[in-house]
């Protein structure tokens, strides 16, 4: 059953790539933990670490079996994560003001993070059949958007601004991948041109003023404005050749918000420097270029658009947190791929990386 | 032809024109990450030096501009809780460099040991360098000018201009007002005050606290940039703070000044309200405590005194005290025997001092008894003997069914914490708690207010303002109105019935001719508080503490102070068009007729007096306006 050529095909390179990211998101996390006051959280450290193993072994899985099983079983673990989803706002704990985590014995899950895998491997189910260059109607795409529309809207009553609006920007990539008819587009673009602006309408003063201080930061001085400072003279403040590992100083006055999840790149920045800095975002880049890749050398409708999904999500959140790190973006709370603290997030990279290796070994087993 | 076209339009997409996509997708993400790429050379590499300087000092930071807390008014508009500025020293250790040496010159100055001001830094949570340390809250005017003068030989020392709340007539209306004080962990976790932080001052008890979120205000802020000793170098952004509503309490001022003024010496509690709306005018509960002390943070000491005195100065007896209800329980045993009809009018028991009931002798009062005594003769002498008999003839959960459609046993919903709910028996009750069936001797006690009932001094004046009302309970409110800081109209507390007594006016027109006699007829058991120019009625209350055996004699001398009955009052007034109910508590204050009437007396002469003259004010008003005089007393109330 287990063909000899799966081993030979194994993409070493993928893998090697993620381990090197993995380990410089290691390091920064540690930096970032034992300098944070009044307490070091070293044990942040060494919890990630075990999520790493589980990660790495939930890579393995994601691998093992034939990537088009995953066609059959989309709607189940699509159903699952919806399910997990309502148990959050069911069962769910207060952490901060929101309710993301749902507590299992020893450990915390966020199933938010799950279901992007969920609607990555359904809207790819969807859009693998009957695809025709033409692109899909407005018609076809209802479907795909109440698939999209469910887990977003039980994530934004959590809420989770900003896993909602990561998996928005997945399902957007994906929709306008396997392109939009042109007619249908045109349509699209004119009623929401006409929609949005009602909608603002009848938002209330302070969700106005919500949306206002996302888009412009300088708004809240005292709280996202300040943040963003905090982040740019971190940045900055490591010129081209760093601070060096451990002597960040703005992390270690925590004076960074989040800096172990959220503003984990301004901790790397500010102690590798410019050097440091340009080495990780290239990183990143050739990983989300491999994916792409092997998105082209799948010859079979499925793999491909799965595999653009999944270098979709990685490179959305790349760039939105390393964004708004260095004052481009909102402030909005996304993990940054293999770096961020959080066992769910690096849980679900892990499973998108062993599903890229996935479609890249059975690349040359079709027919 | 058609055909062909339909196929060449919905050409089935292949790999080839999937990676034609791919290759622009390739594209638009390079071009992304271009801009990343100079976004990072802009910040490290052109404006490296310049983040590099402010990232040394942490050089940018936050001050927080705290709002003023709302200020609270009694009904009249008179001020009873304001701010006042208070000068506080703190210290920011990473530019008090060198520590040791700037303590000592400030310890000179603010006259405080400098080992007191290390161990306070020592103390402090979420210790960090750069955060201020507060070192001594409301410094005096001598040591500011002293301060402001070396402020240059004191570098990390700040003198912030706080608000610091203050409580004009300090121990005045201390449990309905309550206090602040410092956020503790678990509030801080409840989710229940999501803008505060710790260090942050709430209202912990009374009203402070119901209405925290009015009064609390929003916190404002400046980010500045500081130079190498922590001076400000420059403001660059501020948000200004919020200040909190103001609110007006019911109370009248001058009726809780003179309640506490009577109760001063005694543990007891004093509720007056206004029957006709439910406002609360006096809310007294003694001993008290002096708010002011929580300002600062309350020290240990101070504290633990508070806490371990016998006397339990923190309980709002006038909510939280259950005293058995004595004699003031037979207007309801009245109602019921009337309603239920076991008595009318013409019934007439006679009273021999005593009633066999069982084996047993139950006695009244009065050793001599009363003779022939109609229910209103029994409400206004007290005879127990009678009450023994409609008890007896009710049965005990008949009675109970009446006291609780008036109101007892359960909360009234007053807006203040911790109120307790007093306590209704019935036989079921006694099964589940003890295991014990009733007994019907128990019946008889329950009937003249003895036994297993209990009832909080705000119950029985909702109660009897009921009573005196014709039958609405309203509910108990402290709260009139919420305004802004520059007197716009917020809100207004809207009155509300919360029952109704299940009585008809004949009934309650009887049982109000029995309470009028109490205190104006020859034999009345409060017949010593008469007064010539107001009409009041009442009833009073004698609850033992300790239940004397019914052959036992004991003298009253003889009673340690402890073990002595607590006295009840509860009145009305004027008796034919009530404008206050009071109900007074005296603990071990033997007679309510004694410790308990003339409190109420006098509290009832101190309103109607002020009544009174703010009254006459309207009575010009009305020949201009011509409206009703209530409506426009209203107005002169909130002016």
């Amino acid at each position: 059953m287990f063909d000899r050529r799966l081993v030979q095909y194994f993409d070493w390179g993928l893998f090697g790539l993620s381990v090197v990211i993995g380990c410089i998101g290691l390091a920064t996390l540690y930096s970032a933990v034992t300098a944070e006051a009044p307490a070091p959280q070293k044990i942040l450290f060494f919890k990630q670490l075990i999520w790493f193993a589980i990660g790495l072994a939930a890579m393995v899985v994601s691998f093992m079996f034939n990537y088009k099983l995953l066609d059959r079983w989309a709607q189940s673990i699509y159903t699952i994560c919806i399910l997990l989803l309502i148990c959050v706002l069911v069962f769910g704990k207060y952490i901060g003001g929101s309710k993301r985590w749902l507590i299992l014995g020893p450990i915390s899950i966020q199933p938010s993070e799950l279901v992007k895998i969920a609607v990555i491997a359904v809207l790819a189910r969807y859009f693998s059949k009957d695809a025709y260059t033409r692109g899909f109607t407005l018609r076809e795409l209802i479907r795909p958007f109440i698939l999209t529309m469910i887990p977003i809207l039980l994530i934004v009553k959590q809420p989770d601004l900003g896993t909602a609006m990561v998996i928005v920007l997945i399902a957007g990539t994906m929709t306008v991948f396997v392109k939009i008819e042109r007619r249908s587009l045109i349509s699209l673009i004119v009623s929401c041109s006409i929609i949005i602006p009602m909608i603002w309408f009848f938002l209330k003063e302070y969700q106005k003023q919500r949306i206002l201080v996302f888009l412009d930061p300088d708004r809240d001085p005292l709280g996202a404005g300040y943040h963003i400072i905090q982040s740019k003279i971190a940045i900055g403040s490591g010129m081209i050749g760093g601070k060096g590992f451990l002597k960040g100083t703005q992390n270690a006055l925590s004076f960074l918000p989040e800096e172990h999840t959220d503003f984990i790149f301004s901790v790397l920045a500010e102690e590798w420097g410019f050097l440091g800095s340009i080495v990780l975002i290239l990183l990143f880049l050739v990983l989300i270029f491999w994916g792409l890749n092997i998105a082209i050398a799948c010859r079979e409708p499925f793999g491909t658009i799965l595999a653009v999904g999944i270098t979709a999500m990685i490179f959305w959140q790349v760039f939105i947190n390393i964004g708004m790190a260095m004052g481009l973006m909102p402030v909005v709370g996304v993990p940054l791929p293999f770096i961020s603290y959080g066992g769910s997030s690096a849980l679900t990279i892990a499973i998108g990386i062993g599903l890229l290796l996935n479609v890249s070994m059975r690349r040359f087993l079709l027919e | 032809m058609f055909g062909e076209a339909l196929i060449k339009y919905l050409k089935t997409a292949d790999s080839e024109w999937y990676k034609q996509r791919i290759i622009s997708i390739m594209i638009c993400i390079l071009a992304v990450f271009v801009i990343l790429f100079v976004r990072l050379i802009y910040l490290q590499v052109i404006n490296g030096e310049e983040l590099r300087r402010l990232s040394l000092n942490n050089s940018i930071r936050l001050q927080s501009i705290d709002p003023p807390r709302g200020r609270v008014y009694d009904r009249n508009g008179k001020i009873l809780v304001d701010n006042r500025p208070s000068f506080d020293v703190s210290i920011i250790l990473k530019d008090a460099q060198p520590v040791e040496q700037t303590i000592e010159k400030l310890s000179e100055y603010i006259q405080v040991a400098a080992s007191d001001l290390m161990s306070t830094i020592m103390h402090t949570r979420d210790f960090s360098s750069y955060k201020p340390i507060l070192l001594k809250q409301d410094i005096g005017r001598n040591a500011l000018a002293a301060l402001e003068v070396h402020k240059h030989d004191l570098p990390g020392v700040g003198v912030k201009v706080n608000l610091r709340r203050n409580y004009i007539t300090n121990q005045h209306a201390a449990h309905l007002i309550g206090y602040l004080s410092e956020i503790n962990s678990d509030e801080l976790k409840s989710g229940d005050y999501p803008e505060c932080r710790s260090g942050d001052l709430i209202g912990k008890f009374g009203a402070e606290k119901t209405y925290d979120s009015l009064l609390r205000g929003k916190r404002g802020g400046r980010q500045v940039e500081v130079n190498a000793n922590g001076q400000v170098v420059r403001v660059l952004k501020t948000v200004t703070s919020i200040p909190g509503h103001n609110i007006f309490l019911t109370l009248d001022q001058d009726v809780q000044k003179k309640s506490e003024e009577l109760l001063e010496g005694v543990a007891g509690a004093v509720v007056a309200m206004e029957p006709t709306s439910g406002r609360i005018l006096a809310l007294a509960s003694g001993p008290t405590f002096d708010q002011n002390a929580f300002v600062g943070g309350i020290s240990r000491e101070k504290w633990a005194s508070l806490i371990s005195n016998p006397f339990r100065p923190m309980a709002n007896r006038a909510i939280q005290g259950e005293y058995p209800p004595g004699s003031t329980y037979k207007i309801i045993t009245a109602l019921a025997g009337l309603e239920e009809g076991v008595i009318d009018e013409e019934t007439i028991f006679e009273c021999p001092g005593f009633y066999r009931f069982g084996n047993r002798v139950y006695r009244c009062w009065k050793k001599g008894g009363h003779g022939k005594v109609d229910i209103i003769k029994a409400l206004a002498e007290s005879c127990d003997v009678f009450f023994y008999q409609v008890g007896q003839k009710l049965g005990v959960d008949r009675l109970a069914w009446y006291a609780k459609a008036s109101g007892l046993g359960s909360a009234t919903g007053i807006h203040l914490d911790h109120e307790a709910s007093g306590l209704i028996p019935t036989a079921a009750w006694k099964q589940k708690r003890t295991g014990i069936p009733w007994q019907e001797g128990e019946t008889l006690s329950v009937a003249i207010g003895q036994g297993f009932n209990l009832a909080t001094p705000l119950q029985m004046a909702v109660f009897t303002s009921a009573v005196a009302n014709g039958g609405k309970r309203y509910k108990p409110l402290i709260l009139e109105a919420i305004k802004t800081l520059d007197g716009r109209l917020l809100h207004e507390e809207t009155l509300r019935v919360i029952g109704k007594l299940p009585v008809g006016e004949k009934t309650l027109d009887l049982v109000k001719e029995g309470l009028w006699q109490v205190v104006n007829s020859e034999k009345g058991t409060a017949r010593r508080i008469r007064l010539s120019r107001i009409q009041i009625s009442g009833k009073t209350g004698t609850s033992q503490v300790i239940s004397r055996k019914d052959d036992e004699e004991i003298a009253e001398e003889n009673i340690a102070a402890h073990l002595k009955s607590h006295a009840w009052f509860v009145a009305y007034a004027p008796s034919d068009a009530p404008r206050i109910a009071v109900s007074v508590v005296v603990e071990h204050g033997e007679h309510g007729s004694g410790a308990a009437a003339p409190i109420a007396k006098e509290i009832i002469k101190t309103y109607l007096r002020s009544y009174k003259s703010r009254t006459q004010l309207v009575a010009q008003k009305i020949d201009k306006k011509g409206n009703r005089p209530r409506e426009i007393s209203k107005d002169i109330l909130r002016d």
